[in-house]
């Protein structure tokens, strides 16, 4: 054990840590993006990266039709090319959990776990009690993924233990029937040690995945951050010898930015995260600019958003 | 000692902004005379591809603007460009070798062209849609629509009333448009782009290339997402070879007779007809 629980060991352990270099994260990653992947390589970028998506629909007007569709699009994203994988997962409210599951197994989607985003989603803003009962129900309408807020307002207001002992809590209740991500809101953490820090406080409570953001709050998934996270993975990695995921979700739009997060995971934690089970991205919009790429390389024409699904 | 020149650079015109290529190109335009007169930029496959990701992001709004309210767009560019009619005649000069008074009369023709234009957006529908007689009891009309993003390859001569004359009919009708300059006289399609960035125009509406058209015309024949195109400054066999790349996903390919007429208008165009009950 790194740090025994008590509130002392784990500010001495963060105390520990090294500051961020904030100009140096920035660069080295302004300079990854630059790296240019064409021709085979793009086309293995682009398998990848379909394979790592966490097909998303977090939005008040979903319906059970639209999860239906969802989960269609994510088990055969493009019907006209069975050569295309299937997506990471789907990621949903706790309440379309059950019919985002039943249509899964309906059409052959039972290798596609679904994930749900749970305590109090997107604010953090309840007591633990509904946070426990919220992933309750999403464990018990069969999610095998858990993609909990931490509360923001504990974490910059210092109570760090707080933050801690929720994720421990949480950890508990998915116990090995989920997997946990745990979603920090970077944008409103502001700083890069703050992002550190939170993403060694998640590590230290159990988290199976660090993920950035919930997609409803900008600046989201910059490469900056991701980098900062990659980091802490591997250096956590070094520490325990555990490999914990990374997932950016939220402005990752185009297939560009997505092999730009590619290229960032295998120059900081090593290509043994370019996995599914250790790399995630969260997304709505992108799969479709990754299917009209798949297009171009195989027809070698620039494709059309007309031949892709609307979502 | 003498002042030295301050030369302009011919960039690209794209969503709104004025980029060099992204392949960092330039190739050598002469004039009249022979002699160098500037480096344009030479566009790449790529810069194609970010005009029509511009272009389709503007269409909706472009087509979804009253068509009184385009009209009215279409008007402003010509007062624009009335203002800056020496620079175009300058230009003109240069590059065709014309007397500045054949020039002026150039320019003057396209500015007249973009008022002509203009006034078409908001009778088009008037004009040529109708309402139909049917036995029943329903109202059935048809209306033309805009089709998406058109290509436009620019006549070569006259240099700019041949860009105004092929661009602004393809505008009026609530198409998005990326005109691929004339490969030998580009320059005034060029300082149109500047035009048409301060005529209220959204951008994206209009996206200008320049480059060798041999090389940008398969990939505009190709692009799955082009939903037209006037064929005006290629050759014959170019205009073939982008028919049978059209194909794939039917596109809509002319050539006119250089005159202005409607039709221009509403060869990218579709007429939807609409059935509705009477009395609801």
């Amino acid at each position: 054990m790194i740090v025994d629980g008590s509130e002392k060991s784990l500010k001495d352990f963060l105390d520990d840590l090294p500051p961020v270099d904030q100009v140096g994260v920035e660069a080295r990653a302004t300079m990854l993006a630059t790296r240019s992947i064409k021709t085979t390589s793009k086309a293995w970028a682009i398998d990848m990266a379909i394979s790592m998506v966490d097909l998303t629909t977090l939005e008040g007007a979903d319906t059970p039709g639209k999860v239906k569709a969802l989960c269609a699009k994510a088990v055969r994203p493009d019907p006209t090319d069975l050569t295309v994988p299937s997506v990471g997962a789907i990621c949903v409210y706790n309440d379309m959990v059950k019919v985002a599951r039943a249509e899964l197994d309906l059409i052959g989607g039972k290798h596609i776990p679904v994930a749900a985003v749970s305590t109090a989603f997107p604010s953090g803003r309840a007591s633990m009690e509904v946070k426990k009962q919220d992933t309750l129900d999403a464990l018990n309408a069969g999610a095998t993924e858990i993609d909990m807020v931490i509360d923001r307002g504990a974490f910059l207001a210092g109570k760090i233990s707080q933050v801690f002992e929720e994720i421990k809590i949480i950890k508990e209740l998915c116990g090995n029937k989920a997997h946990l991500k745990v979603i920090f809101e970077t944008g409103e953490l502001v700083t890069y040690d703050n992002v550190r820090k939170a993403s060694f406080i998640a590590m230290l409570a159990g988290a199976d995945f660090i993920k950035t953001s919930t997609g409803k709050v900008a600046p989201a998934a910059t490469a900056p951050v991701v980098l900062v996270m990659l980091e802490a993975v591997r250096d956590y990695f070094a520490l325990t010898g555990l490999k914990i995921g990374v997932k950016p979700a939220g402005g990752i739009r185009t297939t560009k930015d997505a092999i730009k997060q590619l290229v960032l995971v295998n120059e900081t934690a090593g290509p043994d995260w370019l996995t599914p089970s250790l790399f995630r991205i969260g997304a709505s919009a992108l799969l479709n600019d990754l299917l009209m790429q798949r297009m171009k390389m195989r027809t070698g024409h620039y494709a059309s958003a007309n031949y892709v699904t609307m979502d | 000692m003498s002042r030295i020149d301050v030369h302009k650079t011919y960039k690209l015109f794209i969503a709104g902004a004025f980029p060099r290529s992204e392949s960092g190109r330039v190739y050598e335009v002469k004039g009249a005379d022979k002699k160098f007169l500037a480096n344009p930029a030479m566009a790449s496959r790529k810069d194609l591809r970010e005009s029509v990701v511009a272009a389709k992001n503007s269409y909706l709004g472009w087509s979804n603007a009253t068509s009184f309210n385009r009209g009215q767009i279409l008007y402003r560019i010509a007062e624009i460009m009335q203002g800056r009619s020496e620079q175009f005649v300058s230009e003109i000069c240069a590059l065709e070798g014309l007397s500045s008074k054949a020039a002026a009369a150039q320019v003057e023709e396209a500015i007249d062209t973009w008022v002509w234009y203009s006034g078409w957006c908001d009778k088009l529908s008037s004009v040529t849609g109708s309402l139909n007689q049917v036995s029943g009891p329903f109202y059935n009309f048809t209306t033309p629509e805009s089709l998406g993003v058109i290509a436009v390859f620019a006549e070569n001569k006259p240099s700019l009333l041949g860009a105004v004359r092929t661009l602004a009919p393809i505008i009026a009708g609530g198409n998005t448009a990326i005109l691929i300059a004339s490969e030998n006289y580009p320059l005034p399609a060029i300082t149109l782009g500047e035009v048409l960035s301060t005529s209220d125009l959204p951008a994206g509406v209009v996206n200008i290339l320049t480059g060798k058209t041999s090389e940008l015309s398969p990939w505009v024949g190709s692009h799955m997402e082009i939903d037209g195109i006037d064929a005006a400054g290629l050759s014959k066999k170019q205009e073939e070879e982008l028919k049978l790349l059209g194909a794939e996903n039917l596109k809509r390919i002319h050539r006119f007779t250089p005159i202005n007429h409607p039709e221009r208008i509403l060869s990218f165009m579709e007429q939807k007809t609409v059935w509705h009950p009477i009395g609801i």
